[in-house]
Order: structure tokens, then C-alpha cells, then sequence
């Protein structure tokens, strides 16, 4: 349906979509991680604190098949439709682009009339997706000018290339593999833009064989695994520059361009350095028109008891950080850093991008120290601080503590037990957990969070 | 001139007003690449290449339609200009398609390009078409003095005719087009398009549909 004027949930600029109401639910991808042939479901989380449900779980829709590993999500239209170039902003905020990063299924999830009801409208086969891109496992979904943009992993075969296809963003029909040629680039995981620059940045994980039976410390050392960003032509749909970071940063994953189209830089978490289990964040940038890469926060690793570790980590006698998920308040000033190994949940001020200044830390759950939330005080929790998402006033931040499935059993082989959590974030800095959320997800695994009309994650934007 | 040979040419310029309200037309580009760059000169800088890419999709489809009319008869353009119009209209209606093409990144030949094609996807020359038409048949009843529906090629006849509406029209687009951009550049700012941007492309689905009406009553 079309609207007479633009969706309300669209804003012009990053500072304008600052001045949004507070959401008032979020959704949640949940993941049936035992092998009992029930399906994943997409929660409906209270997140309004005056509700008597708030922090509860207030809606569920189960998918149709089992075994999707429902993953990442984004929406069908986001403030990008406000782009001057292909303006459609009487296109709705209302379908969730929901797919499985096992089945390779993609879901098309209805939150209209009642987000606390969600319902399919369509679900896209893995054949057709197949048949049209050549592509499989599909990742990271972000609303774009002119389409949805949907990264996947690798081929059909489990291989390479992995890359990005586009669907129509009304009729969701799958319209075929982005890339018109990709330089290097072979493996994929993230992707994000610059819209003020027609350019696009993409990231490396692993191909589906590579990932989906778990880390393989073969691969990992021999350096195989993604260490190199690729910047792209948005335009032209050609690979423009490789940055590699070199072999012994291992994982080049989450991609937070600054929203100000203006700016050009942009924010990468880098999962684990072979040399000394540290995981590290890298701004990407361009300077007389060559992209750069620089490494600006590193995290060390912490010594740890053998006894505490798991099987992969005995040897090393250190817990690392792993930095699984990053993001990057819309005033581009505050940076929020998931260390998934440690437990650790980071703030860090990056008005200036080069110099990062921490602002702030949290704990709860890690490998070895099992740090608990003050709404259960003394139970010690599993899992770490993983998909992380932000208010758009910057005042709320969300992240559930589940990776993904296979990587779980490896890192915390008791079996990761799943919350959500909610921090409240002060305006010049420093964040506290609020004691009064604090989600389980009991037999199912939260993973992305998406805020009700938008978050940190879902919008970008042409005008500063 | 009478008031009779001057409201056509009033009804020209206000056209290209109404193009120049559209913000899918031009304004709000002009307007976001003079935010991208900080700079009013750069507002003005792509008004230009705006009007040129509009100018040329019009003239296309004028020039045409003067072909058309100078071997076929003047009913048979009417027909097939009501009909085209009325598709545009109900392909808008039924489906918002928009042409993908374009980015932020853009210099003066892309600028025409991109306003070549958004005038030419919203059918927005085919909407003179009646006007001309009249305009046509006033000049045919005043300088022939033949019965009108044995005129052939009447349609654009003074040679000056057509490329006249031409700019008339470009003018006042060109015109609306540059105050709407400097006056959300300087002063409004981005808010109104929250606010103010109502679904033009549905009005505009429904002026195709009643100018395809329109092409039908002009008498031939």
C-alpha cells in the first residue's frame, strides 16, 4: 500500500531520525539450536518501560520449516527511500526480510496492523534464490535506494564467491546478483554503504564450508579465514580497492560506516589475531580519493585457567576477546563493542575516529568469567555480550548473547543458555545495565535485534 | 493577443510548474546536492543540467507528436496521445516503478541524464500533448479557415509553435523548480520533507488519466 505521505519511521538525515520516539517493541530472531524438529521464530520483545510486559517476550511467530537458523533480519524500506535520486517515500516500514543462514529460506514478515502479531506473507525457497543469483546462505539485509540488498555467504556448492544479490522491495522477487564484476573479492559477510559517495564496503567471514561445522583451527591457522574489507563502485556495481589487514587478523566481520553520508570513514570489528588472540577495530577511510585502512582499538587477551577454558582454548591458556558485533550510535559518536570471549561489553567515544576514548564497560556472561545481571544477582551467566543494536536517540542499547549455533557448542560447550539485556546509555558517555530487563529466552537463542521503526542498523540516510 | 491565444500558453507554463513541484522531478536533488556540498552554488549549478535533461525529454515527445501530425491525421495523434497518456497514468496507478539509475556522485552530463529519464518515466511530455493540440486547432480556425476535421499535419503548423511551448514550459519548470530548491536549501530545511510531501505520484497517475480525457474533447 502506498501512503499519502511519507512514512513517519523516515527521516532525512541521521541528527533528524535522533528526535524519534522511543521504540516501544522489538523484534528478535530465535533460534532453535537442539535437533527436536521445531522451527526457529521471530519474538516480539516489550520494550516500553511503563508496560507491565516490559522485558517480556509479548508475540511470536514460528517459521513454517525447522532448521533455518534465523540470523540477521532488516526491513523491506528505511530512510534511504528519501534519497533524492530515487525518491519513494510513501513506500511503508512494514515487512521484515527474515532469512536463514542454514536453509538459505528468506521470509517476508508482515508487522502490520499489530506488531505484536507478525505474519508471513511470502517465503522465498532456497531453489528460487539459487536459480536467480547462484548464491547461498544469505546474511546481512539493508534497505537500499532502489532495492533490497541481501548478502550471502557463498555458492550454491558451499564455496565461493559469496557476494550480495537484490530483491524488488514490493514485490520481494529475487532480481539477481548485485555484482557486475568483483576484483578479488571471493568471500563475504558484511556489507554497508556510503550513500554520499555511491560507495559500498564489504567484509569477509568464511565460505558455508568453511563455517557451518564449526571454527576449524586448521583453516583459522593458516590464516584462511576473512582478513581483507573490499570497497566497491555503488554505482557502477564494480570492485574498486581491496584493504587487506593482513593474514593474522582473522574474521574482518561487522561494517558500521558512519551515518553521515558526508563522512568518509567507517568503523570494522575484527574477530581474533593469530598473534596474540587480540581482537581489534579498524577505521576504514579516504583520503585524495585511495582508500585506507587503520588499525584504532586493540583488545588484548586475558590470561585464564586452563581448567575454565574449552577444549580449542586449553592450549593457549588465555581467554580472547572476540569481537562478534560492533555498532555506531547516528550521531557517530559512540561506538559499542560486543567481546563475546571476555564477557565484555564496551562504549567507546569516536568523534574523532582515529583517536577512540573509552567511555565505558559492562560485564555479563563470558568464557570464563560467567558475570551475572542484577536481576538475578549471583546466577552466573553464559554466553557473551553478541548482536548488539542502538536506539536511534542513542539512549538505549539492546545485544542477546548467542553466535551462532556450531560456533556456540565450541566456545561455551555447556550450552549457551540465552538472555537479552537492555543497558541505558547517558548522553556524553557511560552506559548502566537496567536492572529491570533482563529476557531468557529458555529453550531458544536470541540473535539480531531490530527496533520498532528503525535503529542504529537499519537506516541510512543521503542528507546530513 | 486576445485572451482566447494567450490562457494555452499560460496552461504551457503552469505545466512546467506543476513538473517543477514533483520532487521526484528535480528540486530535491538540486536542494540535497547543494547540502552535500554546503553551498548554494551548487543548487545552482545543477539547475541547469535539471532543465536541459527535462527539456530534452519534452522535446522529444513534442517533436514526435509533430511528426506524427504532419503524416498522419491530426485524429489518429489524438487517439494514440490519449491512449499513451492513459497507460502512463494506470501503470503509475497500479505499480510505482521508478528508474533505477542515478547516486550522489554526479556531474553535469549524469544531472541531464537522470532528469532525462525521470520526466521521460513519468510520462511527463505526453501531458502538453492536448494543449498543443488546441493550440493547433486555434491557429488552424484563424489562418485556414478549413473545416477542422480535414486538416492534416494543422497540429504544429507555425513552425514556431511548438519549440516555443517548448521553453515556455521549460521556463516556468526551471522556474519552480530553483525557488523550491533555494527556499528548502536556505530557509526550510529537511523537516518539511516529512511533513509536506504528499503523494504526488498519485495525483500525477490522476492528471495523466484526466489529461488523456482532455486529449480526447480537443476538437480536431
Amino acid at each position: 500500500m502506498e501512503l499519502w505521505r511519507p512514512d513517519p519511521t523516515f527521516y532525512p538525515s541521521p541528527r533528524m531520525a535522533m528526535q524519534a520516539p522511543p521504540e516501544k517493541v522489538a523484534f528478535v530472531a530465535m533460534l532453535n539450536a537442539e535437533s527436536n524438529g521445531r522451527p526457529d521464530a521471530l519474538g516480539v520483545v516489550d520494550v516500553d518501560p511503563s508496560s507491565k510486559t516490559y522485558g517480556g517476550i509479548v508475540g511470536r511467530l514460528d517459521m513454517p520449516n525447522a532448521g533455518d537458523e534465523l540470523h540477521h533480519f532488516g526491513w523491506n524500506a528505511c530512510s534511504a527511500c528519501l534519497c533524492p535520486y530515487m525518491p519513494h517515500p510513501h513506500t511503508e516500514r512494514r515487512y521484515l526480510v527474515v532469512p536463514g543462514i542454514k536453509s538459505s529460506r528468506i521470509h517476508i514478515v508482515d508487522t502490520k496492523p499489530d506488531p505484536r502479531k507478525p505474519k508471513i506473507v511470502k517465503v522465498i525457497e532456497p531453489k528460487v534464490l539459487a536459480e536467480r543469483t547462484g548464491y547461498s546462505r544469505p546474511h546481512t539485509v539493508h534497505c537500499g535506494p532502489e532495492g533490497i540488498f541481501c548478502s550471502a555467504l557463498g555458492s550454491t556448492t558451499g564455496d565461493g564467491p559469496g557476494g550480495i544479490f537484490v530483491m524488488d522491495p514490493e514485490s520481494f522477487e529475487i532480481l539477481g546478483k548485485w555484482e557486475i564484476e568483483r576484483g578479488s573479492q571471493y568471500l563475504a559477510y558484511d556489507f554497508w554503504w556510503h550513500l554520499g559517495l555511491d560507495t559500498m564496503i564489504t567484509s569477509e567471514w568464511g565460505t558455508p564450508n568453511m563455517v557451518e561445522a564449526g571454527l576449524n583451527p586448521d583453516i583459522l591457522l593458516k590464516g584462511g579465514y576473512g582478513h581483507s574489507i573490499h570497497v566497491w563502485d555503488l554505482r557502477k556495481r564494480r570492485h574498486v580497492q581491496e584493504l587487506d589487514l593482513g593474514a593474522e587478523q582473522q574474521m574482518a566481520l561487522e561494517l558500521r560506516p558512519a551515518h553521515d553520508p558526508s563522512r568518509a570513514y567507517g568503523f570494522l570489528g575484527v574477530v581474533v589475531s593469530l598473534k596474540d588472540l587480540s581482537a581489534s577495530i579498524w577505521v576504514w577511510h579516504r583520503e585524495n580519493g585511495k582508500w585506507g585502512v587503520k588499525k584504532v582499538i586493540e583488545i588484548p587477551a586475558q590470561p585464564a585457567d586452563p581448567e575454565k577454558l574449552p577444549p580449542m582454548l586449553k592450549g593457549f591458556k588465555a581467554v580472547p576477546p572476540l569481537i562478534t558485533d560492533i555498532n555506531l550510535s547516528l550521531d557517530d559518536r559512540f561506538l559499542y563493542i560486543s567481546c563475546w570471549g571476555t564477557g565484555e561489553f564496551l562504549q567507546y567515544e569516536v568523534s574523532d575516529p582515529f583517536h577512540p576514548k573509552k567511555t565505558g564497560s559492562v560485564h555479563l556472561g563470558g568464557i570464563v568469567r560467567r558475570a551475572g545481571h542484577p536481576k538475578k544477582p549471583g546466577a552466573p551467566l553464559n554466553g557473551g555480550p553478541q548482536m548488539v543494536e542502538v536506539s536511534r536517540d542513542g539512549r538505549r542499547v539492546y545485544f542477546t548473547n548467542s553466535l551462532y549455533s556450531p560456533w556456540d557448542a565450541q566456545f561455551y560447550p555447556d550450552g549457551v543458555r540465552s538472555w537479552m539485556v537492555k543497558l541505558d546509555a547517558k548522553p556524553d558517555g557511560g552506559m548502566e545495565i537496567d536492572p529491570k530487563f533482563f529476557l531468557e529466552f529458555g529453550d531458544l537463542r536470541g540473535h539480531q535485534v531490530r527496533l520498532e521503526g528503525g535503529d542504529a542498523s537499519s537506516d541510512s540516510y543521503c542528507y546530513s | 493577443m486576445s485572451h482566447l491565444t494567450l490562457w494555452p500558453w499560460v496552461a504551457i507554463f503552469l505545466l512546467g510548474a506543476y513538473h517543477g513541484v514533483n520532487p521526484g522531478m528535480g528540486w530535491l536533488f538540486a536542494a540535497a546536492l547543494g547540502m552535500q556540498k554546503k553551498s548554494a552554488v551548487a543548487v545552482w549549478q545543477s539547475l541547469a543540467p535539471i532543465a536541459v535533461g527535462h527539456f530534452i525529454a519534452i522535446g522529444l515527445v513534442v517533436a514526435a507528436a509533430v511528426v506524427a501530425g504532419a503524416v498522419l491525421p491530426l485524429q489518429y495523434v489524438k487517439i494514440a496521445a490519449a491512449c499513451i497518456l492513459l497507460a502512463f497514468g494506470l501503470q503509475r496507478l497500479i505499480r510505482k516503478s521508478h528508474p533505477r539509475w542515478g547516486g550522489m556522485q554526479i556531474g553535469f552530463r549524469d544531472l541531464c541524464i537522470w532528469s532525462f529519464l525521470m520526466a521521460s518515466a513519468h510520462g511527463a511530455g505526453f501531458m502538453l500533448l492536448p494543449i498543443l493540440l488546441k493550440m493547433s486547432a486555434l491557429h488552424g480556425a484563424a489562418d485556414l479557415g478549413a473545416p477542422a476535421p480535414h486538416r492534416h499535419g494543422g497540429a504544429f503548423e507555425g513552425p514556431w509553435t511548438a519549440p516555443t511551448a517548448l521553453l515556455v514550459h521549460t521556463l516556468g519548470y526551471l522556474l519552480v523548480t530553483g525557488l523550491i530548491a533555494l527556499v528548502v536549501y536556505e530557509k526550510v530545511g529537511l523537516q518539511v520533507l516529512r511533513r509536506a510531501w504528499v503523494n504526488l505520484d498519485l495525483i500525477w497517475a490522476v492528471v495523466l488519466i484526466v489529461t488523456a480525457g482532455f486529449t480526447l474533447l480537443v476538437p480536431t
